[in-house]
């Protein structure tokens, strides 16, 4: 970040200009709307607004009381664990794999890496019409194995069907990036490996797999980022948070709390609690990429 | 490849394969499911292969004919919806994006490193965390179902803002300096020079911009509610209603293909600069 130019132009109003529009939009649409979060945080209003009043903590009081929300924390841990872990062990399987691949690797990897372009809330009705418990082809051929599929009734059957429709969209990124990992690994240490007698399941462990922990641990933050805040879409339009609230992670918690159930204090609140975990992940994240520098 | 080994080459094109059959199969369905009737969809199990109805499903949904419950919007209109605020939000996010690094490297002034912390901070703001009062912000400037209230509040962009500040700072001075000599100003510079050598920059971030601009969900969903203003996305959702076995399935999957072709073409002729936008951005 020291990093400066030697020559610059120089002119007193121009700059000014030039950073305008950007401020003007950051300005209104983000730290406008943030400072009234913390501001409503604070608040109590009736649901009609007619009245406001302080009331200090109490909304944070109220929402660590609120077994809910604690419930809605553990939720998003663990789908948050279960997409990051899922979605970059297959990654990872299939980025070894592609590795290997002379010819046709290309092709391969355009086939794996389209589902990027795919909407979640799109990808989200994909899988809901496969597991659709009485229409759907999934749901039909457990069925038939004898497992009756209803993530309408299950929860687990929900959560398992918003982590498959999470994973699904995710693979493509994390492979790309595998993939770049893995082939800016130098060809000469695998082959002296295996002039040692290294067979390939072990050169992956001893050489491949750590030399790939940045990539790993990079991956492992993305995609609980991308579990946390991306994925509201796939959750609305499949589980819509239900059965209950068993599938309702915290960002789909604040739009519930503050579109559906009005309560605007409550919903500020879990907003501030969010914004500390997006700082708290971008934190991790630029230490991260700090020490990426000396790799 | 470093030994042969005919048997591990198998299992690595087995594998590969079941992982490009599992990816593809979703779509595959969907795409099954766009070409039948609405009857031959709900009858579990459905066709595994593609029946005779494509071009009724796809002209039904794309002129909005249809009957039945949820939305009957036009798909046609709302691709268009996508496509403008998609294309608004990827070149308005680069543009303004390449000018406020443009001010942050070239010039120096008051307040610029101030500037430069706050547009980085809004990286921890996402639309997310923020959603009722930004909301309250745009229905105050009366912006609700407009193009501007779908694509303004999207447009500020630290990240593209990071990766252009970058890029500036490993362009040689000796550029400047020629400039400046040849009589040319801080305007024609950035004109002339900075963004020829931008172009691949921009490239690499437009196919990334376009992609989340053509998938925005929650935001839409807020701002939108007349029909003729919904995006795609929130298109399929809003046609979702009622009891599962009364949808017209067979109309909702071709909406879902179409939206899935504008975003996907995008990525597969744009691979190059697809994959070095993920990369730059990390996002």
């Amino acid at each position: 970040m020291a990093a400066e130019k030697r020559v610059v132009f120089r002119s007193g109003w121009l700059p000014w200009l030039l950073l305008a529009p950007q401020v003007a939009v950051i300005g209104v649409f983000f730290f406008w709307p943030a400072g009234q979060a913390l501001l409503q945080s604070l608040q109590q209003s009736d649901a009609f607004g007619t009245s406001v009043e302080w009331v200090g903590l109490d909304n944070f009081r109220q929402l660590w009381a609120d077994e809910t929300y604690i419930a809605s924390f553990r939720t998003t841990a663990v789908f948050s664990m279960l997409v990051a872990v899922l979605g970059i062990g297959v990654s990872l399987l299939l980025a070894v794999f592609a590795d290997r691949v002379l010819r046709g690797a290309t092709v391969y990897r355009t086939l794996l890496i389209w589902p990027y372009a795919v909407a979640p809330a799109v990808a989200g009705v994909l899988w809901l019409f496969m597991f659709a418990p009485s229409i759907g082809l999934v749901s039909y051929a457990l069925g038939s194995l004898g497992f009756e599929w209803n993530h309408l009734l299950d929860s687990d059957h929900a959560m398992a069907l918003i982590v498959m429709a999470a994973v699904w969209k995710q693979i493509s990124y994390n492979f790309l990036f595998f993939l770049a990992g893995l082939q800016s690994i130098p060809k000469s240490l695998v082959e002296a490996a295996a002039i040692d007698g290294a067979r390939p399941w072990r050169r992956f462990w001893s050489i491949q797999l750590p030399l790939l922990s940045p990539t790993t641990f990079f991956l492992l933050v993305i995609n609980v980022v991308y579990a946390f805040f991306d994925t509201f879409g796939i959750i609305d339009a499949s589980t819509q948070g239900g059965p209950g609230k068993d599938t309702s992670i915290l960002v789909y918690r604040v739009y519930h709390d503050g579109f559906k159930a009005l309560d605007l204090g409550g919903s500020a609140a879990q907003s501030v609690v969010l914004m500390a975990i997006v700082v708290a992940l971008t934190v991790v994240q630029f230490r991260y990429i700090e020490r990426k520098v000396t790799y | 490849m470093v030994e042969r080994r005919p048997g591990l080459n198998l299992l690595t094109h087995l594998i590969l394969l079941i992982g490009v059959a599992i990816v593809a199969f979703p779509v595959y369905i969907t795409f099954v499911a766009s070409t039948h009737t609405a009857q031959e969809v709900v009858q579990a199990p459905m066709p595994l292969v593609p029946g005779a109805h494509l071009v009724d499903n796809y002209t039904t949904a794309l002129l909005g004919t249809r009957t039945g419950h949820g939305s009957k919007a036009a798909v046609g209109r709302m691709m268009f919806v996508s496509l403008v605020s998609a294309l608004i939000i990827a070149i308005g996010k680069i543009a303004i994006s390449l000018l406020s690094a443009f001010a942050i490297v070239y010039f120096r002034f008051p307040l610029r490193m101030l500037f430069f912390w706050a547009i980085f901070v809004t990286l921890m703001l996402p639309v997310e965390v923020r959603i009722a009062p930004t909301y309250k912000v745009v229905a105050d400037l009366g912006m609700l179902n407009t193009f501007a209230g779908l694509t303004v509040p999207l447009i500020a962009s630290a990240t593209a803002t990071f990766l252009f500040r970058q890029f500036f700072l490993t362009v040689p001075d000796e550029l400047v300096e020629a400039a400046r000599i040849d009589g040319a100003g801080p305007m024609r510079f950035f004109k002339d020079v900075l963004l020829p050598l931008s172009a691949t920059s921009v490239a690499a971030l437009f196919v990334i911009q376009f992609i989340y601009g053509w998938n925005q969900y929650l935001w839409p969903l807020l701002v939108t509610t007349d029909e003729s203003m919904y995006p795609v996305v929130i298109g399929i959702k809003r046609m979702i209603a009622g009891g599962e076995a009364q949808q017209e399935w067979n109309l909702v999957m071709a909406t879902a293909i179409l939206a899935m072709i504008p975003p996907a073409l995008v990525v597969m002729a744009m691979q190059k600069w697809f994959v070095k936008g993920l990369v730059d951005t990390e996002k």
